[in-house]
């Protein structure tokens, strides 16, 4: 199938962003630290001057500043100090750090970095330094270059490194987020595939809105989306390639809907519901050798399966109870043992990157919630309330969850939100309109 | 007939068809490639008819009546479900001609996947019981399309009552 949209170079920025160590300034002491599991933090404060221009870096010195602290401050666990607020200048990256001066405005934690741009290259270099006990962090002085399209990412890595270091948590900005761009009205929305930074820039379409696209799922390499397509006139499965935008149609039975679908973890297997006369079981498919495989049997309505990281198990909904509930089975199928047990119905279930926890979508009293519970049921936790939250979406590390919203009545629009696992830093992602379906990437290499 | 009842009636098959255009659908039209109705748009939207005539698209869509509609989460037929789909058999039996798609709908207070599995189960509810009053199988073709395709959008019972619905939608077939 020929795609009628332009190749976009989108997982591609990561050919030649290389990363290299700097050399670390002498380091002792203990680093700032924030555990992010606790219930409530105090944001840990942070100075992130401008980073300073080594040769033709213009605006992204400013630029690249802002999304590291976009970033940081985001999660919730860190404030930034306004520049205006700053006592010491950097003016020269290698040059020493007067810590007194970033003490008295009481930053904990100062990050330092430097940009130089030479045609379709940026150089950026960054450090992190503890300002309490006087060094650098550990590990936190690194080196990227690629070209200047992918200045963004750059950003992105440098708060990951800090994140990452300061929290104990692998980090997660960058990555990409697949969604469904939405336009027009309630009772004829248009709907596009689209991805974008996990913050809502950088919006690139991969699909034109001509037939209902539901619900894209990354590969694990984030090199190919499978989602719901009415592209042939039929709900059915496609394969699409993130760098050539390729499409095909998976499952060409006659008179089957297909939908729901995932990779599993080693992406070699695509597990997904299949309709026939009415009744949807789950089944796999794998991609290497075409061959189908049944794996539950019942005439319930059995769908959004969801591996296990390690690929040993699914879990997914079923109404065989009577109403939608939560089952874990073996990953070559069988009848599962129900893990949801409280009032209302359990759907969506999507197994955490780390194996601990399932998020998933509830239904009880006429309300929508998102929640994560562990992989056994227990210790069940509501993070959102609202008319219609659902769909969660896991960040690479694990720790927060993206989800659609919808809101109620004739103007009702679907837009993408955000959670912490703890329910806290609950927001919205700007984007361009109306977004639902997020699936978020691995972190990208 | 007078006049008047005539124009308000070919207008609201005119408001019928609007709502059908396959734009609605996406231009890969909904549920296209129906049968032999050419593949391009799930109906043609020219070719309702004069509601008039007890043998057009018009007259079944407004006179037998083209709609079914369920409870909450089931695909239960309920007895007037069973009254409208045994006066679309009995007419459909008579229309050979006529290619069907049989379209299930949910409201939208339910999860994406399942709506559209829920959809499914309505729309295979409606094939099976017209097989069962004679309707040829081949003629028919099903497809969910879950909450996506509301024809009320409020966000009370009231529309979601209409929202829960299975559609059967004729195109001029094989044999026209």
């Amino acid at each position: 199938m020929t795609s009628p949209f332009r190749i976009l170079s989108l997982l591609a920025l990561a050919l030649g962003l290389g990363a290299a160590p700097l050399t670390a300034l002498a380091q002792d002491g203990r680093p700032p630290r924030i555990d992010i599991t606790v219930g409530v933090i105090e944001p840990m404060p942070i100075a992130i001057p401008v980073f300073v221009d080594e040769g033709g870096a213009g605006d992204y010195a400013a630029q690249l500043s802002r999304v590291v602290a976009s970033d940081l401050v985001g999660t919730g666990f860190f404030a930034a100090i306004p520049q205006e607020a700053h006592i010491a200048r950097i003016t020269s990256f290698d040059g020493g750090v007067s810590y007194p001066d970033w003490r008295a405005i009481n930053a904990r934690v100062l990050i330092t970095g430097a940009v130089s741009v030479a045609g379709d290259r940026i150089t950026v270099k960054f450090r992190a330094f503890d300002v309490e006990n006087g060094t650098q962090i550990e590990g936190a002085a690194l080196q990227f270059a690629g070209t200047t399209a992918g200045w963004r990412r750059m950003a992105h890595k440098v708060a990951d490194v800090v994140y990452s270091k300061i929290t104990g948590e692998g980090g997660y900005f960058d990555s990409r987020v697949v969604f469904v761009s939405e336009s027009g009205p309630k009772n004829a929305r248009a709907k596009r595939l689209a991805v974008m930074d996990y913050d809502g820039a950088n919006v690139q379409y991969l699909t034109d809105s001509s037939a209902i696209v539901l619900a894209p799922r990354f590969s694990p390499a984030g090199d190919r989306i499978l989602y719901t397509s009415y592209e042939s006139g039929f709900p059915r499965i496609t394969l699409l390639d993130v760098g050539s935008l390729r499409r095909q149609s998976l499952e060409e039975q006659q008179g089957t809907m297909t939908f729901a679908p995932r990779f599993s973890p080693d992406g070699q297997t695509v597990v997904f519901s299949l309709e026939r006369g009415g009744n949807s079981d789950i089944y796999t498919l794998s991609l290497a050798s075409g061959r189908l495989t049944q794996l539950t049997n019942a005439p319930s309505i059995e769908t959004a399966p969801s591996y296990s990281p390690d690929g040993s198990q699914i879990v997914f909904e079923s109404d065989r109870s009577g109403t939608q509930q939560i089952y874990i089975m073996p990953a070559s199928g069988g009848e599962g043992r129900r893990i949801s047990g409280g009032e209302g119905r359990y759907s969506t279930p999507v197994w955490s990157p780390r194996g601990d926890l399932i998020a998933f979508t509830k239904q009880n009293a006429g309300r929508f919630h998102i929640g994560v519970m562990r992989t056994d049921g227990s210790e069940e936790r509501l993070l959102t309330a609202s008319f219609l939250d659902e769909g969660p979406t896991w960040a690479p590390n694990g720790r927060v969850i993206m989800f659609t919203r919808e809101s109620a009545g004739a103007g009702g629009q679907a837009s993408l939100w955000s959670v912490d696992i703890s329910g806290r830093n609950l927001k919205q992602i700007t984007t361009e309109g109306p977004a639902s379906d997020p699936a978020w990437s691995p972190l990208l290499p | 007939m007078t006049l008047t009842p005539k124009a308000l009636l070919l207008l609201s098959a005119l408001a019928l068809a609007a709502c059908q255009n396959p734009d609605r659908y996406g231009a890969g039209g909904g549920a296209g490639g129906a049968g032999g109705a050419g593949g391009t748009g799930y109906v043609d939207t020219t070719g309702l008819g004069d509601p008039s005539d007890p043998r057009s698209i018009a007259y079944f869509n407004q006179t037998v009546g083209d709609k079914v509609h369920f409870a909450l989460d089931q695909s239960t037929l309920s007895p007037e479900a069973r009254t409208i789909l045994t006066a679309q058999a009995g007419w459909l039996n008579q229309n050979a001609a006529y290619a069907i798609i049989i379209e299930g709908h949910a409201d939208e207070k339910g999860t994406r996947e399942y709506n559209l599995a829920l959809g499914a189960r309505r729309a295979a509810a409606v094939q099976q019981f017209l097989v069962s009053q004679g309707v040829a199988a081949g003629r028919m073709k099903t497809i969910s399309y879950g909450k996506e395709r509301p024809i009320e959008v409020c966000s009370d019972e009231a529309c979601y009552s209409k929202n829960r619905r299975a559609v059967t939608v004729l195109s001029a077939g094989a044999g026209v």
